[in-house]
């Protein structure tokens, strides 16, 4: 690949990994949905980066039909821990390009979280792994795995698109 | 008596102007309850010190040299497996400054050394040596081992704890909540549990009490876990309302449960509590027909687990296992995981599946619960009304044919038993 290819392709991402970021903190639940394949994983580990989650417990570990059922439990609006919404911002950085697999890209990025909750303000701060497929000019996400910082701790309620 | 809990005596007025006993009635507790430092730091004495408190279990530690950090309260320690086989549980304190002795969460080492100037202790606590032994000429080696928890003891595997020398034994304590355990264990092929998944780490800003009472509130589910029955059927919510035939029992000790056997039977499917049938889990129905015979094992998987809070920190919650830890008058972790049902490999999978669904920071149940917990505490500081009311069900709560005090599946009977054991324990016997 070109440098100007390889330079237009992760600015490109980085816009995808923007705008998904966007939906997640605006709580445009159906529109970060549309975003996933459907073969999509959506992985959060618990204690350290992640060992196997098909026998260790992960904060989330949503296959695809579960990732639709986190969001239609939000969009009822009656999702507690969501009832008021936290309000979100995050920060995307540190994007790059790592490695590619068959048709997939893997990218990992920092997500630096700013959540303002019935409980309090925090941060929380993320190590971020995707796999995206190209798809119509835009991208899909095959999967998504966030470690977050500080997941060797006891961590607050956190129901929000993370 | 440590000097910080001296200050604060039953007898004596809080912050409130009232005893603990005075705080609690029949019907209604003071909001004092949830948020008195003071009371708090009587708690860690009264209860967590000197009762017996879950810390773990024994398939955590399965080959000897295997440790895990537990604790009691907001007390870390070791759980290890000796050379000898037996479980100890070792305060994560060194004799000579303090010093922490093991910062990994688990691990295997026949010998912890202290970091801060390297003494080394043995896995049964007993200090191994010194660095530079001259200076410590006349010293007697044998008192500067790792504190041991005085009594440590399980029942089916399952690692319980007092910090006192002396008390009511572990089988005392348990009383018919050992049934519970019983319970739970005849559904496993092999008649055993293992606690090999992992734990998530739940953080709320609540105080445990709040935490503990909601895990036999049978009043909630239909209104906290609303969102969730809206969208997916799981079978849980109709256990929960005024319909059902499920009881809140009070077993004494401060143990309650909510039976759910009369709705399963009702339904009289195989598997049904867990939300599956027979055919999905043919392995299992199969392990299970051929240790107990076909009518037994069908009775089994008919009735499924229970749903039993051991006071004051274990949560058998149907196919998961919660343990509280308070560690501040209004911070608690919940720490929990999938059971595993030794041998079981198609039910344990999907344990472990719809356990990381449901419960954690982001399970589809557990964070709504969190959610009222941290808002209950926020509105137990409040000072108008100052009581909550627990008198859901008093008039028709009554003695079922083993004597325990049972209420309909969502009364406050299990809340009320809470805090008549709870005021024993903290009065010390006074009135
Ligand atoms: S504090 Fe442990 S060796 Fe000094
Ligand atoms: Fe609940």
């Amino acid at each position: 690949m070109s440098v100007r290819d390889d330079l237009l392709l992760t600015r490109r991402i980085a816009q995808f990994l923007y705008r998904e970021a966007e939906y997640a903190d605006l709580h445009e639940y159906e529109e970060w949905e549309k975003l996933w394949e459907d073969d999509g994983i959506y992985w959060v580990p618990a204690n350290g980066d992640g060992g196997d989650p098909d026998h260790e417990m992960s904060i989330l570990y949503d296959n695809r039909s579960r990732i639709a059922l986190r969001v239609k439990q939000l969009m009822t609006g009656r999702r507690l821990a969501q009832s008021p919404l936290s309000r979100l911002s995050r920060s995307v950085s540190n994007v790059r390009i790592v490695g590619r697999e068959d048709d997939e890209i893997i990218v990992t990025a920092n997500v630096l979280i700013f959540e303002s909750h019935t409980r309090g303000e925090q941060t929380w701060g993320t190590r971020t792994e995707y796999r995206l497929r190209e798809r119509d000019d835009d991208f899909r996400i095959v999967r998504k795995k966030v470690v977050l910082t500080n997941n060797h701790k006891a961590l607050y309620t956190m129901a929000f698109l993370v | 008596m440590t000097p910080n809990t001296a200050q604060v005596t039953p007898a004596m007025a809080g912050p409130t102007g009232l005893s603990v006993r005075d705080r609690i009635r029949p019907d209604s507790v003071h909001g004092s309850l949830y948020t008195d430092p003071a009371l708090f730091q009587l708690e860690l004495e009264r209860i967590w010190r000197r009762g017996w408190v879950y810390v773990g279990h024994e398939s955590e530690v399965p080959r000897p040299n295997d440790f895990v950090m537990k604790s009691i309260g907001p007390e870390p320690l070791i759980m290890i497996r000796g050379k000898d086989g037996e479980i100890r549980l070792l305060h994560n304190r060194c004799p000579h400054r303090g010093n922490r002795v093991c910062m990994e969460e688990k691990g295997r080492s026949s010998v912890f050394m202290c970091p801060y100037h390297g003494w080394t202790f043995n896995t049964d606590g007993s200090l191994r040596a010194y660095p530079f032994p001259s200076g410590y000429e006349g010293v007697d080696k044998e008192r500067f081992g790792l504190g041991q928890v005085a009594r440590v003891e399980s029942y089916r595997g399952f690692v319980f704890a007092s910090l006192a020398e002396d008390g009511p034994t572990l089988a005392e304590h348990l009383g018919s909540a050992r049934d519970s355990i019983d319970l739970l264990c005849s559904n496993s092929p092999t008649g055993e549990i293992e606690v090999t998944a992992g734990f998530l780490k739940h953080k709320v800003k609540s105080n445990w009490k709040f935490v503990a009472e909601n895990e036999t509130d049978g009043y909630h589910p239909s209104f906290v876990h609303g969102s969730i029955f809206q969208v997916a059927d799981s079978g849980i919510g109709s256990l929960y309302n005024d319909k059902s035939d499920a009881v809140a029992r009070y077993l004494g000790e401060g143990h309650s449960e909510i039976d759910l056997r009369p709705e399963f039977r009702k339904r009289g499917e195989p598997l049904s509590w867990f939300g599956t049938t027979a055919e999905r889990l043919p392995d299992y129905v199969a392990q299970m027909e051929a240790a107990n015979g076909v009518d037994e094992a069908r009775r089994i998987m008919i009735d499924g687990t229970p749903h039993t809070m051991i006071f004051p920190n274990l949560f058998i919650a149907e196919i998961q296992l919660f343990v509280l830890q308070p560690t501040a008058v209004d911070e608690t972790v919940q720490h929990v995981t999938a059971l595993q049902f030794k041998g079981a490999d198609d039910l344990n999978k999907r344990m472990r599946q719809q356990t990381m669904g449901s419960v954690g920071p982001a399970g589809f149940l557990l964070a709504d619960d969190a959610e009222m917990y941290e808002r209950t505490q926020l509105g137990a500081q409040a000072l108008d009304p100052e009581w909550l009311f627990l008198g859901r069900g008093t008039g028709r709560e009554r003695a079922d044919e083993d004597g325990f005090l049972v209420g309909d599946a969502t009364d406050e009977t299990p809340s009320r038993g809470f805090w008549r054991h709870y005021a024993d324990l903290m009065s010390d016997g006074a009135a």
